[in-house]
């Protein structure tokens, strides 16, 4: 067949994940198939899902296995001593080890499981910041971050009285000021938080290198790989960051389960995040002695569903193979560019090469949300508002875009389908 | 293609989107208030002149979607010449009209506004303008926003 992932019977199938990225095209019509919520028309209309930034759509992969453990494995993990505890607890760390080998982590114990990036960054920001913070330090983040890679550090930033500095945008370009980072890192940097991908421009920041620039001068590193984790393939230990965050929702996975990577000399001398059960070594009532990284820092029941059906996204993801998933992100990408650029009275952002599959554009004399509006009329999901980056729209000079986000579900005749549309919704608000 | 979004984008509301009536400061205003919409960036903010006890110049500047706009500009017709209380009974016909699609006697061009129920993501946009001009009235230079009432 040509398709190398659409047989429904194989993609029930778990850890099939390592025959990605051989030989043959992917069918990416086909792939859709594997979706069962992209076949249904919205207002009459054949739904164009293009909002892949804000969430994926889930294939029947995920959605059977969630059903699976829920069906025949749901028990509570780490704890039981019957089968079901057993089978559960297989699967809550089997997922945490294809975590592991899914963004090239040295060892499953890199791996900590939270409710999304949100959670990650804070879970660092809390745990390594009131650690290792303090009055006078700096904490660099880029003026593009989303806002969970913001707030965050601003709350430490006031308890510890450490100051939040950003590199820069170059405006004219949507790309951050290299030229900038190093006289910047040569200040008392700590800690350097940064986007892989910017979720409102689609700029893909070169995290290796500036990864690289801080560590020579000591400086932990976070990336934050919201965008990016699905797309591409991503080697932590090629990026050189300390900490990497991701949330599975936007890899086909469910939504309340996330990952943060972190190096495993840096997770065992970080003090907990939260108490309580599953982290603990032996409770008595004035002294508790914790588990290692990273049980460390899953305190309570955790989210056991969740890596269940992230694993079994993982796979699927893989066996399409990121590498073609990125390819196919950037060509639509740039299509949708080249064909909105061509229109009259629209006003792209982002950068002009090597952007992600995200493309934020406005119409002129037309607020961002009455094209979004119309667009679902047109059964088009596109997303409009600040995108969490409110700093990053004030410097923009804007209070909000219009957003098409890509995945590799989506085609170039959704694609003419989005320009079709956009020619009309500017002809229904001509004066 | 956009035939079921009539009801929302009616003529009037389009007209007065693109051409926002008393659309300026007014130097010297007796009151003003600030609204904003944190959700979608919508920033009005709205002079009233009042003598005695009746309106006598309302203005706006501002950005924000259509309706938000709209929903300013047909404000400011609306409520000059009108006493603070018969204001304050518009307000709250334009919300009870906004939020069920009720239309009460008295309102009328702001009728154009009743489909707005319909699409409750658009109730915030429709009724900004109007929780701008009550804080106006009650608490002169006070900053209100959507995400402070349910409506």
């Amino acid at each position: 067949m040509s398709a190398i992932v659409n047989n429904p019977a194989s993609s029930t199938r778990r850890g099939a994940a390592s025959s990605s990225s051989t030989a043959g095209e992917v069918n990416w019509a086909e792939l859709r198939k594997d979706f069962p919520i992209l076949d249904q028309k919205i207002h009459g209309k054949p739904l164009i899902y293009f909002d892949n930034a804000a969430t994926s759509q889930k294939p029947q992969a995920v959605l059977d296995a969630l059903r699976h453990y829920y069906e025949r494995d749901n028990a509570n993990v780490h704890r039981g001593i019957h089968e079901l505890s057993n089978r559960a607890t297989a699967a809550y760390e089997a997922a945490r080890a294809r975590t592991a080998q899914f963004i090239h982590a040295r060892s499953p114990e890199e791996i900590v499981f939270t409710r999304g990036t949100t959670e990650a960054i804070n879970l660092v920001a809390h745990s390594w910041g009131m650690a290792n913070l303090k009055s006078g330090d700096v904490i660099l983040l880029t003026e593009m971050e989303h806002h969970s890679n913001l707030v965050p550090w601003q709350l430490i930033a006031q308890r510890t009285g450490a100051r939040v500095v950003y590199v820069p945008l170059r405006s004219d370009e949507n790309v951050l000021d290299l030229d900038r980072i190093d006289a910047l890192l040569a200040g008392n940097v700590k800690f350097f938080s940064m986007v892989h991908i910017s979720n409102s421009l689609g700029t893909v920041n070169p995290v290796a290198d500036l990864c690289a620039r801080a560590r020579k001068r000591g400086i932990v590193t976070l990336v934050d790989g919201a965008q990016s984790a699905g797309h591409m393939p991503v080697d932590v230990q090629a990026i050189g960051c300390d900490f990497f965050a991701f949330s599975g929702h936007k890899i086909c996975g469910p939504t309340g389960i996330g990952v943060l990577y972190g190096r495993q000399d840096l997770l065992d001398a970080m003090p907990p995040y939260q108490g309580g059960g599953e982290m603990i070594l032996s409770v008595a009532y004035d002294h508790t002695e914790f588990k290692k990284a990273p049980h460390r820092f899953e305190a309570g029941t955790p989210d056991i569903s969740g890596p269940v059906g992230l694993h079994a996204a993982m796979d699927y993801l893989d066996r399409i193979g990121r590498d073609r998933i990125w390819k196919h992100d950037q060509e639509l990408a740039a299509y949708a560019q080249e064909r909105l650029s061509a229109l009259n009275g629209v006003r792209l952002f982002g950068p002009k090469t090597g952007r992600a599959g995200v493309v934020s554009f406005l119409l002129k004399d037309v607020h961002a949300h009455d094209v979004v509006m119309l667009a679902d009329q047109a059964g088009i999901a596109l997303r409009g508002g600040h995108h969490c980056t409110q700093p990053l729209m004030h410097k923009l000079g804007v209070e909000s875009t219009a957003r098409a986000s890509f995945y590799f579900y989506n085609t170039r005749e959704e694609v003419d389908r989005l320009v079709e549309v956009i020619r009309e919704i500017q002809k229904f608000f001509a004066v | 293609m956009f035939d079921d979004l009539s009801d929302l984008y009616q003529q009037v509301i389009l007209d007065h989107c693109k051409k926002p009536r008393n659309f300026h400061e007014i130097p010297g205003a007796t009151c003003s208030a600030h609204g904003h919409n944190p959700l979608c960036g919508d920033n009005l903010k709205l002079f009233l002149t009042i003598d005695g006890d009746r309106i006598q110049d309302a203005a706006f500047v501002g950005s924000g979607c259509c309706i938000s706009k709209a929903s300013a500009s047909l404000l400011t017709e609306s409520v000059k010449g009108r006493t603070r209380e018969e204001a304050r009974q518009t307000f709250d016909k334009v919300r009870e009209m906004v939020t069920t699609g009720k239309v009460q006697d008295g309102v009328g061009k702001l009728a154009v506004f009743a489909g707005v129920y319909r699409f409750p993501a658009r109730v915030k946009c429709a009724i900004l303008a109007w929780h701008a001009l009550v804080a106006a009235l009650e608490d002169p230079g006070k900053s209100v926003t959507t995400e402070d009432e349910q409506t």
